[in-house]
């Protein structure tokens, strides 16, 4: 469980996030929406212990993060940050990178690290490219190499930061497959997601962000009937679309139905 | 168009037959750096040389070649490696040692010492040492302050070069006894090499290549951006700080007796990159050999090309190295296309 309580924090003196609490239970998938620059990616970043937060504390299984070493946390969590240097190395070295919280000096893998590499490769469908050099890949191809090693950290939670950006259609649902099956292997994902047809249909919690401080929490379905996402991203949401195929269709919010708050 | 390898086995085969060629290299160049110069002999003259037939052919062996081949192979592979973990653990690949001010640190401070401590020569390449690792510090912290971009890295690297490249010149100028041989210096030469002046700086190179060589993976990692490496587990500011004081170490001291040699410390490691990748436990042996080797050849042309006059091997390293990066540029760049 992934508790934060009271979170604060940003760059220089700009606070992005403001006093953010909430809790997020095991074994699911919650996202983060909310507008551009209204501090998802930064709260994901001290959920996940890459920076500290100015003020609040962020406690996994009960225990603040600052009480862990860089180690244990690298065993505990996984974190996939949006933009990153494309390395020129195999991909199959890659994965194996995952195994580093678990590795002793000088570095050597033993037989079951191998094994889980292999397994990982084959669960996020990169066997095939093993040999091949991460900076030769699509977008989608090495999004699944990250996926797989992330995997290979065998840590309990996942911070993904907007998984699907730069990604067709396609490679987005399988991203997205892939974190469903994450969650059915017993990991929690969180992650910031910027398209909210694809956070209502595959996350278990939502947490509506406006301006570094939270708005709403809750399953999609209590998200959708508070009209917080109507208010917070100005748009009218019509669940179905044509199909009723049970997916969501925005319009932008005209300015009658803003005055109204109609939907 | 080179072949992909596509599995994990093809490439590692592939990188094993890369390693074993440019250890082949390194040899070559190493026994031509030893026979040839402005006074050639054969392996069997030297062999009977060494039986006492010919004192001046032993004497020139000893004294010459042999110290001279290796300040090629001590700077070679130190500038080379020092330039993988720069590129590495900046995840820049613009960035070398003579990109970012080491060099230029570690000659202002190395021309600093033979001004102030002209008694004292043993001190030298540690004085290279402080300068190189003062340099980079003030470059990183400077990108490091202003959030720059890889771009801006380099720009402030040349800047600070530019200011230290000043110092040494003003140095030298004020006072025109601290260095003999200044524009050599300069440009980089080992034509003065002797085994005594090579025994500190060696050890620090060897110690240097050794550690960098143990920290292949910490490498790895860095080379992933921050915060990929941190949620691996790794100490980013302790690993960084450890493999930027190896790298200094390894630029000064091959400063401290070789001068700015020019850009052997951007140029060979994207030469070995471009033929095994970026993993450092192929890319690190792989251009400490090819460095050395890359150094040898350069040296052996700046004696023999226009023989009994020398050339300063910077000079030919820099003719040779400059439009064999452009090669590798362009081959590069039609192979992406290629491949999608």
């Amino acid at each position: 469980m992934v508790e934060l309580i009271g979170v604060t924090g940003g760059y220089g003196r700009q606070m992005a996030v403001q006093d953010f609490s909430l809790t997020l239970p095991s074994g699911e998938v919650a996202a983060l929406v909310g507008p551009n620059g209204c501090g998802k990616s930064t709260l994901l970043r001290m959920a996940a212990g890459i920076v500290p937060p100015s003020a609040g504390q962020v406690l996994l299984k009960g225990r603040p993060l600052s009480g862990f070493s860089r180690r244990e946390l690298g065993q505990l969590i996984s974190y996939l940050p949006q933009s990153r240097p494309v390395p020129g190395i195999s991909v199959q070295s890659m994965v194996m990178h995952g195994r580093f919280p678990y590795l002793g000096y000088p570095r050597r893998y033993r037989k079951e690290d191998w094994q889980m590499v292999q397994k990982a490769m084959e669960w996020a469908g990169v066997t095939h490219l093993a040999g091949r050099d991460m900076s030769r890949l699509s977008g989608g191809e090495r999004q699944k190499v990250y996926f797989a090693m992330c995997l290979v950290q065998d840590s309990q939670v996942l911070f993904l930061d907007e998984p699907t950006t730069y990604l067709d259609l396609s490679h987005q649902f399988e991203i997205m497959e892939l974190t469903r099956q994450l969650k059915q292997a017993g990991k929690t994902v969180i992650m910031v997601l910027h398209d909210l047809g694809l956070a209502l249909s595959y996350a278990d919690q939502l947490a509506v962000m406006q301006s570094g401080r939270l708005v709403f929490a809750g399953s999609p379905q209590e998200v959708l009937e508070s009209g917080c996402l109507e208010q917070v991203f100005r748009v009218r949401i019509q669940k179905g679309g044509l199909q009723k195929s049970g997916g969501y269709l925005f319009f932008p919010a005209g300015p009658k139905e803003e005055k109204d708050g109609e939907i | 168009m080179r072949s992909l390898p596509t599995t994990f086995m093809q490439k590692k085969r592939h990188n094993i037959w890369i390693l074993l060629m440019s250890l082949a290299l390194f040899l070559l160049a190493a026994v031509l750096s030893l026979l040839l110069g402005s006074a050639a002999f054969s392996p069997a003259e030297l062999w009977k040389a060494a039986g006492g037939a010919d004192a001046a052919v032993l004497r020139i062996f000893l004294h010459v070649r042999l110290p001279r081949t290796l300040a090629c192979i001590l700077a070679g592979s130190a500038l080379a490696v020092s330039g993988v973990i720069i590129q590495s653990v900046l995840a820049n690949p613009l960035a070398g040692p003579n990109i970012i001010g080491v060099n230029a640190g570690a000659g202002f401070f190395a021309v600093l010492c033979a001004a102030f401590l002209p008694h004292w020569p043993a001190a030298v390449p540690t004085a290279a040492f402080l300068g190189a690792l003062a340099a980079m510090l003030l470059v990183y912290a400077i990108a490091r302050a202003t959030r720059a971009s890889r771009i801006a890295l380099v720009l402030s690297g040349v800047a600070v070069s530019s200011v230290l490249s000043a110092g040494i010149d003003a140095v030298v100028t004020l006072l025109p006894d601290t260095l003999t041989g200044a524009s050599s210096f300069r440009i980089g030469g080992v034509s003065g090499a002797a085994m005594k002046s090579l025994a500190v700086p060696g050890a620090y190179i060897l110690a240097g290549i050794l550690l960098a060589f143990s920290l292949h993976c910490e490498m790895d990692l860095l080379s992933l951006g921050d915060d990929t490496a941190k949620s691996l587990g790794l100490r980013v500011g302790k690993f960084r700080f450890l493999l930027l004081l190896t790298a200094s170490v390894l630029a000064g001291a091959a400063v401290s007796f070789a001068g700015l040699l020019g850009f052997v410390g951007l140029i060979v490691p994207h030469g070995a990159r471009f033929f095994v990748g970026s993993e450092s436990r192929w890319l690190l042996p792989v251009s400490a050999l090819s460095g050395a080797a890359f150094v040898c050849v350069c040296d052996v042309l700046a004696r023999i090309l226009f023989a009994p006059f020398e050339l300063p091997v910077g000079i030919v390293m820099s003719f040779l190295g400059g439009p064999f990066f452009l090669y590798l540029l362009i081959r590069r760049k039609g192979g992406r296309t290629d491949n999608g």
